[in-house]
């Protein structure tokens, strides 16, 4: 992985603790420009986390973050907005970039919201509200974007067009894209690079190659590595319950 | 028909009014109000330090504020204690250190009551250029800083995400707030700044569904209650301070009826 003019973002053996227990540790990888990388993993495997080291939120971190980029969009995992700020999405979509009445226009309609443009913030559904999240990081046409888990919430139909969007989002403006999401089914189909997490890097690689892995199947079960075809595979480890690795 | 000093009065709190409209919106958004009492408070110690050593007491008041909020980072991140804690720590000791120092300047001639409730008739023409100078900077600074502390105040980790330095907005903040309270301490009084900075801007959220329009409605209640307080302060004699935020009182519950029709509407 040596860094080249297209890397957008790249982290070296990154860890991040708090109240000394390490969330993740010993991640590296690297978003390059036009290319989408995917993170996967259970619960509490420090996805989230690794997202927010790359967007330089968690300062204090182990290892090297080397960014190449300003122009960065975001899609939190959580976002709650306050009832005492009185907030339309008009007003939420130019939160961080003075952008014209166009480009709002543009982008709500790309994610299908643009008929709530004047709504309150707090009004909105779940759904919506990430539909909105969605219009709001690629509004600004960023050269890097940040997904995290960015259809929670969207109906069925709604979210098979917003992994469209976002495929097609990244081949358009050719900007990286680090998603996090639990749809396998997605990861497999339109992702370049799949890093599997569970507090360090179970493995990474091609989703076929991932899929093939036995850290993957023992992750996500049978049906998961079921999507690709399966090669079968040693463990050259196990987890114990404290998240300590052994080696077979 | 008025004397001078109402004139005097009347300028200098068009012009804290004009300041305190937009800082009060961010006090209500951040949750900021018992920070703003603290400061407050321990700008008695500022006054009681500018009496001691023959200085200006916007000035003083600035300075020891100023102190007092990067003392309150600092604990911050050094204890455990909770924030509310820590605030009223700062804010009673603060306030107690100022009035013990009060107490050993018994031979200065010295009117708290104008120090805790403001006195229009004490508003020189210094003041005033003090009060219009300074406001100007802190509002010029704020719209600089606005981008950043308003896109943190609705979500830090998109701010910070997307370069925009949330940390350094809120730390000139800070700043602007201790510079507000020793511009305006003058007419509302030290007890009162606070109330100055929350009740306009909770009226103006009442009727507001945006963030400009909340703003501008707070500079308008901030302009109504100073002129309205300042008249009947006149009128009736009372406080200056007191006479202010009543008046605001007044338009906040006005503005409740706003609300209650929106319920209606609703249902």
């Amino acid at each position: 992985m040596g860094s080249n003019n297209n890397t957008l973002v790249k982290l070296k053996n990154v860890g991040y603790h708090q109240n000394d227990k390490w969330l993740v540790k010993g991640v590296s990888l690297e978003v390059e420009k036009g290319k989408i990388v995917t993170l996967i993993g259970p619960n509490g495997s420090g996805k989230s986390t690794t997202a927010k080291i790359a967007l330089g939120i968690y300062k204090k971190i182990e290892g090297e973050v080397e960014k190449y980029t300003n122009k960065v969009g975001y899609v939190p995992q959580k976002v709650s907005i306050d009832w005492t700020l009185p907030l339309r999405v008009n007003d939420f979509m130019v939160l961080t970039e003075n952008l014209k009445d166009d480009a709002i226009n543009e982008a709500l309609s790309l994610t299908g919201v643009v008929h709530l443009k004047n709504k309150n913030l707090g009004n909105l559904s779940g759904g919506e509200f990430q539909r909105v999240l969605l219009a709001r990081a690629i509004s600004k046409k960023p050269e890097l974007l940040v997904l995290d888990e960015p259809v929670q919430g969207v109906d069925f139909t709604g979210e098979i067009a917003l992994y469209e969007l976002i495929k097609k989002i990244s081949d358009d403006l050719n900007c990286g894209i680090l998603l996090i999401s639990h749809d396998l089914h997605t990861v497999m189909s339109a992702t370049d690079h799949v890093v599997c997490l569970n507090g360090h890097v179970c493995c990474s690689g091609s989703p076929i190659d991932v899929a093939k892995n036995m850290e993957y199947k023992a992750l996500f079960g049978e049906q998961a590595s079921q999507i690709l075809s399966v090669y079968e595979h040693r463990h050259d480890h196990v987890h114990s319950s404290e998240g300590d690795i052994k080696k077979n | 028909m008025f004397d001078d000093f109402f004139i005097r009065a009347l300028i200098a709190g068009i012009g804290v009014a004009l300041v305190t409209g937009p800082l009060g919106c961010f006090v209500v958004w951040r949750r900021l109000s018992y920070f703003g009492d603290t400061l407050a408070h321990s700008a008695l110690l500022g006054v009681t330090i500018a009496y001691s050593f023959e200085l200006n007491i916007a000035v003083s008041v600035f300075l020891v504020s100023s102190i007092i909020a990067l003392f309150l980072i600092q604990l911050q991140k050094k204890t455990n204690l909770p924030g509310d804690a820590l605030l009223g720590l700062l804010a009673h000791s603060s306030l107690a250190v100022g009035l013990v120092v009060i107490g050993f300047l018994a031979f200065i001639r010295f009117d708290i009551m104008g120090l805790l409730f403001g006195d229009i008739l004490a508003v020189t023409v210094n003041d005033l250029i003090i009060i219009w100078f300074g406001g100007a900077l802190i509002l010029l600074v704020l719209k600089l800083i606005w981008k950043p502390l308003f896109a943190s105040t609705v979500n830090y980790e998109l701010a910070e995400a997307e370069g925009l330095n949330p940390d350094r907005a809120k730390a000139i903040f800070t700043i602007l707030m201790a510079a507000i309270i020793a511009i305006s301490i003058k007419m509302v009084g030290l007890l009162l700044i606070t109330g100055m900075l929350i009740i306009p801007a909770a009226m103006a959220r009442n009727i507001s569904d945006n963030p400009q329009k909340m703003v501008l409605f707070s500079v308008i209640g901030g302009l109504l209650s100073v002129i309205i307080g300042l008249f009947s302060s006149l009128e009736f004699n009372t406080a200056s301070g007191p006479s202010i935020i009543t008046a605001s009182l007044v338009l906040f519950i006005l503005s409740l009826l706003k609300i209650k029709q929106s319920i209606q509407l609703k249902n």
